[in-house]
């Protein structure tokens, strides 16, 4: 009994034992679940949180672009397509087959509809196919109980209803790059695009607008199970431009006679831009879906080159229509007054060099106004050495020429003026006959149309305008100046006292409306009763020997690629300026012959429509009718 | 006499032990042919109370699959209360058999349990990675998991002979070893090492409360480092990947670390007070693993928060130390060695599971009794309780180790 009793007794002790260690382990497990679910609690709330919620964008529908009266410049289409759901049909092979009945399948869509739903789980739906007619649309609708797992749905595309004729302006849109996407990543969103060129570019940030989003509370498979909440985005706003489509036709139309051209209409108080044109075109909707490879080669090999905007990025040499820079820069440096006369025998000797003018015969006696009137060359290359290059550089940066403007678009090409610094920074010396030529916009001098536009501009109003296209963004009117407010007043004035302009311009008016004047075939209808003043060009591309001179060498001979550029500069009316205009037709030989008369056509265009002024277009009241865009 | 025993317990019971043993042997079979009276006597004896904790268990269970299946008793719920039913049956039924005889089934039973262990490893199937299942009159069943009755039961079975003196006798601790031995090796071979490590543990139990000295133990836990290395080299590619991940579980949060990792998220998504019922995130959405099986407790915080989850515990430990009290008060060494023993296996269960699903031991499949979804486990453990229960309502029995022979 005694032995019984201390087995017992140890198994009583041993048992109590295990039970204690048995309580203390089970302590130990409610302490670890206290860390685990208080302690550290927050931190795996959050985890869980981040688990099974997941947070999807939807894409913002992109702003439009119009023009200064309303006109769709650049919009957006609904895009119809089919997508197949794998996990709602239990035959895709033969509801394709189906499908292909109404809108026929090739098998190469085939094997990449097969290999997309292979590589998607079953329920995130699959292009079949997309950009779908709204006929086929219709015939997929009403067969839908036959074609299980197929749905429609509507994305966007970017539209351009006026296709080449605003390309280079307006610009395009194309699919995001990687690189893009991690910049916003609401660039990832299916059907979001990016402005690549133009103010699609420029104003991507407006036209973008805010992704919206939705929590969905999704399972570990990523099915969405339901929706959390949901957050609107902002579509993006519209840009609408100074641009009035009309007239940026007419000048489309009359520049693309010419195999490469461009022109650009700016309302000279305010720099509003009211037709930018550059011809051959493109048409910027293909970017979107995809340029193929034939048709980039037929661009990029075009000599025309129709994807750059030459009206902003086009650098030619302003010849003839660069001395009025040159004389402003001598009137103000007090080299010449407005009645200085030099004497043109034909030619001009720099030492041992003759430079030489368009008449063979010289103009004899001439004074600035004449000179002007009959661009006598050799005016100006007396001029040029009077004044200096660093005065010519000055002057024609405060007009425009050869410096960056504030244009809102992405790019554009600074152009040169040519000065003392700038070729030795370059290594070489400058010597006295760069001067000379830079007396008739020859040489190094290199501007774009648009500052040709501005500068013609800026003759015309004493003011130092500076182009803009955009005038309003959702809506909201954008300062025209760099002023304050939004009167024309606000750009500053030149530096150039009025009298001097005064000089220039009587003499640019003669060049239009005068017998003897370089562009007098070119002058407004006399219907309009008001006058033109403008300037002719004509740059060289290539050098001229004397022996080709005496041998009666003309430059229509020439093939196409060597003919001078033919430019003119306009704004109108003479006395009280409106609109300002510059015209560059490439190796079109004569300013007056080439550019003139488009200048001329697309003036009396601008003056008859009268963009600046109205709110609506011409007869719009009457065609529209109440509720018309304003 | 015997109904009067039972009626008359806890007044002078130690003089109406010695007379109900008077019988000698034959009392049992006196049992087996006993009168409805007896049986509907007994059962007014039944530890009721400690049927209604495992009654309330299986109701946490039953809520806890009720969440699984989307709030709805299919496909869990309902198919694991019908187990339990089965179950209690097979509890109350086991209860009830005398525990003489169920001493005397103690060594065939183990024999039974060992070649259906051998067995599972000719022919039985792989499931999670390891031949562990077999299929007997279409139930699949883990042999494992009764051996380890089976164990307890031969393991009371030889000590309820031992004198005091005798257990102290390392020859006569060499047939108890070898039966530990042998399970644990087939298991081990299986390779299913976390039962392997319960199995010896709660071998070692039941040597520990038979009185076996301690610097036997000191002598045979010594190696166990060194073992443990060189079976760490042993171990397969999955076990050591087991391992590792339990040691940095956010070295491959998609891969093998996942179950540990969503398991904590799910756990500290719960909190205090839990997400409610029906509303855990994590196990609804898929992100949490085997939730109706090895991860039910974690279903069970995440819903209920740390209140209910530790509940849940509180429920546990009730059932635990009321086996353990079972074991206290019980009269013989068999019974007492029994109920240790099968409570020691219950706690060996909950523990590891527990462990598991916070992340503080390995991963190991080791379900909660009563609580996670599965046929055979709850069988088992059923057989086990009406084990247990069998020690409480004959604790008073005393019989000689001369009936067991």
């Amino acid at each position: 009994m005694r032995r019984e009793a201390r087995r017992t007794g140890v198994f009583t002790r041993r048992a109590l034992f295990v039970l204690g260690g048995q309580a203390g382990l089970l302590g130990l497990l409610g302490a670890r679940l206290y860390q685990v679910q208080i302690t550290e609690g927050a931190r795996y709330a959050t985890l869980a949180r981040q688990n099974s919620v997941s947070v999807r964008m939807l894409a913002p529908p992109r702003g439009r672009i119009l023009d200064r009266f309303g006109t769709l410049l650049a919009g957006n289409k609904q895009n119809w397509r089919a997508l197949l759901i794998a996990e709602q049909t239990r035959d895709i092979d033969a509801t394709l087959d189906r499908f292909s009945a109404l809108v026929p399948l090739d098998p190469r869509e085939r094997a990449r509809i097969r290999r997309d739903v292979s590589r998607q789980r079953r329920f995130i739906p699959v292009l079949v196919r997309d950009f779908l007619t709204w006929d086929q649309m219709a015939q997929i609708e009403v067969n839908a109980p036959s074609l299980p797992g197929i749905v429609v749905d509507v994305g966007e595309t970017r539209t351009y209803p006026l296709g080449p004729m605003l390309a280079h302006v307006v610009g395009y849109v194309a699919p995001p790059t990687p690189a893009d996407v991690e910049e916003d990543p609401t660039l990832a969103l299916p059907g979001m695009r990016i402005g690549r060129t133009g103010v699609e570019r420029y104003r991507e940030s407006a036209l973008r607008g805010t992704a919206g989003a939705v929590q969905l509370e999704v399972n570990a498979y990523g099915r969405v199970i339901r929706e959390l909440a949901r957050q609107e985005g902002v579509p993006g706003e519209d840009v609408e431009l100074s641009i009035d489509a009309t007239l940026q036709q007419l000048a489309m139309e009359r520049l693309s006679a010419e195999r490469s051209a461009s022109a650009v209409v700016l309302d000279c108080r305010s720099g509003e831009v009211m037709a930018m044109a550059s011809t051959p075109s493109f048409d910027p909707s293909l970017f979107d879906t995809g340029v193929s490879a034939a048709q980039w080669r037929a661009w990029t090999t075009d000599p025309g080159a129709p994807l750059i905007d030459k009206a902003t990025v086009g650098l030619y040499a302003p010849g003839s229509t660069f001395k009025m820079a040159v004389a402003l820069a001598a009137l103000r440096a007090g080299a010449i007054t407005p009645q200085q006369t030099f004497f043109c025998p034909g030619y001009f000797e720099l030492g041992k060099t003759r430079f030489y003018c368009w008449k063979r015969g010289g103009h004899g006696t001439i004074d600035l106004h004449g000179a002007i009137q009959q661009s006598c060359d050799v005016f100006f290359y007396n001029t040029a050495l009077h004044a200096g290059i660093g005065r010519i550089a000055a002057m024609g940066h405060s007009l425009g020429l050869g410096t960056t403007l504030d244009i809102d678009l992405p790019a554009q090409a600074t152009g040169l003026i040519p000065t003392r610094q700038w070729r030795r920074a370059h290594g070489h010396p400058w010597t006295l006959g760069f001067t000379v030529i830079a007396g008739i916009g020859q040489g190094f001098v290199e501007v774009t149309p648009l500052q040709l536009a501005t500068y013609a501009g800026r003759l015309a109003s004493g003011r130092a305008i500076q182009p803009r296209l955009a005038r309003r963004i959702g809506g909201r009117a954008l300062s025209p100046g760099a002023g304050s407010g939004t009167a024309a007043e606000d750009w500053p004035l030149l530096d150039v006292a009025e009298p001097l302009l005064d000089a220039v311009r009587r003499g640019m008016f003669a060049v239009v409306n005068t017998p003897q004047g370089t562009a007098r075939a070119s002058a407004l209808p006399a219907a309009l009763g008001v006058h033109m003043a403008g300037k002719t060009g004509s740059a060289q591309v290539m050098d001229v020997s004397r022996a080709q001179r005496k041998l009666g060498f003309h430059t229509s001979g020439l093939p196409w690629r060597f003919r001078p550029n033919a430019l003119f500069v306009a704004y109108a009316p003479f006395d009280a300026p409106r609109y300002a205009i510059a015209v560059v037709v490439e190796h079109g030989n004569e300013g007056a012959d080439a550019a003139a008369p488009i200048a001329r056509d697309l003036m009396a265009a601008a003056l008859t429509r009268d963009p600046a002024n109205r709110t609506l277009p011409p007869g719009a009241v009457a065609a529209a009718g109440p509720g018309a865009a304003t | 006499m015997t109904e009067r025993r039972l009626s008359d317990r806890g007044l002078g019971d130690r003089g109406l032990g010695d007379r109900g043993v008077g019988g000698r042997g034959v009392g049992g079979r006196r049992l087996l042919r006993a009168a409805p009276f007896d049986v509907l006597a007994k059962l007014r004896q039944l530890n009721w109370a400690y049927v209604l904790l495992l009654c309330a268990l299986a109701g946490v269970g039953y809520a806890a699959l009720y969440s699984v299946g989307g709030g709805s008793p299919h496909p869990y719920a309902a198919t694991q209360a019908t187990r339990f039913a089965i179950g209690l049956v097979l509890m109350l039924v086991v209860a009830l058999t005398d525990i003489r005889f169920i001493a005397r089934l103690a060594w065939p039973a183990y024999g039974v349990a060992l070649a259906l262990l051998a067995a599972v490893e000719r022919f039985g199937h792989v499931g999670k990675g390891a031949q562990r299942w077999i299929s007997i009159a279409g139930i699949d069943m883990q042999p494992s998991e009764l051996m380890k009755v089976a164990l307890v039961l031969a393991l009371a079975s030889w000590f309820h002979r031992a004198s005091w003196e005798r257990v102290g006798n390392p020859l006569f601790l060499l047939v108890p070893a070898l039966a530990v031995a042998a399970p644990v090796g087939l298991i081990l071979k299986e390779p299913n090492l976390g039962t392997a490590v319960i199995t010896a543990a709660i071998g070692g139990a039941v040597f520990l409360a038979a009185g076996v000295r301690l610097w036997m133990f000191a002598l045979a836990l010594a190696p166990i480092p060194l073992v443990a290395r060189i079976a760490y080299g042993h171990l397969h590619s999955y076990q050591k990947a087991r391992i590792l991940t339990f040691l940095h579980p956010e070295r491959d949060p998609l891969g093998a670390g996942y179950n540990i990792i969503q398991s904590k998220i799910a756990l500290g998504s719960g909190g205090m007070w839990g997400q409610g019922f029906l509303h855990g995130t994590q196990a609804h959405l898929d992100f949490l693993p085997e939730k109706q099986t090895d991860f039910i407790f974690t279903l069970i915080a995440e819903e209920f928060g740390f209140v209910g989850a530790l509940a849940v515990i509180g429920l546990l430990a009730l059932i635990i130390a009321g086996g353990m009290l079972i074991a206290l008060r019980c009269r013989n060494q068999f019974g007492r060695l029994l109920a240790l023993g099968l409570s020691v296996n219950f706690f060996m269960y909950v523990f590891v599971n527990l462990a598991m699903v916070m992340g503080a031991i390995p991963v190991g499949g080791v379900p909660l009794p009563l609580v996670s979804y599965g046929g055979s486990a709850v069988l088992t453990v059923m057989l086990g309780f009406g084990l247990l229960l069998s020690v409480d309502l004959h604790r008073d029995v005393e019989f000689p180790a001369a009936d067991l022979t």
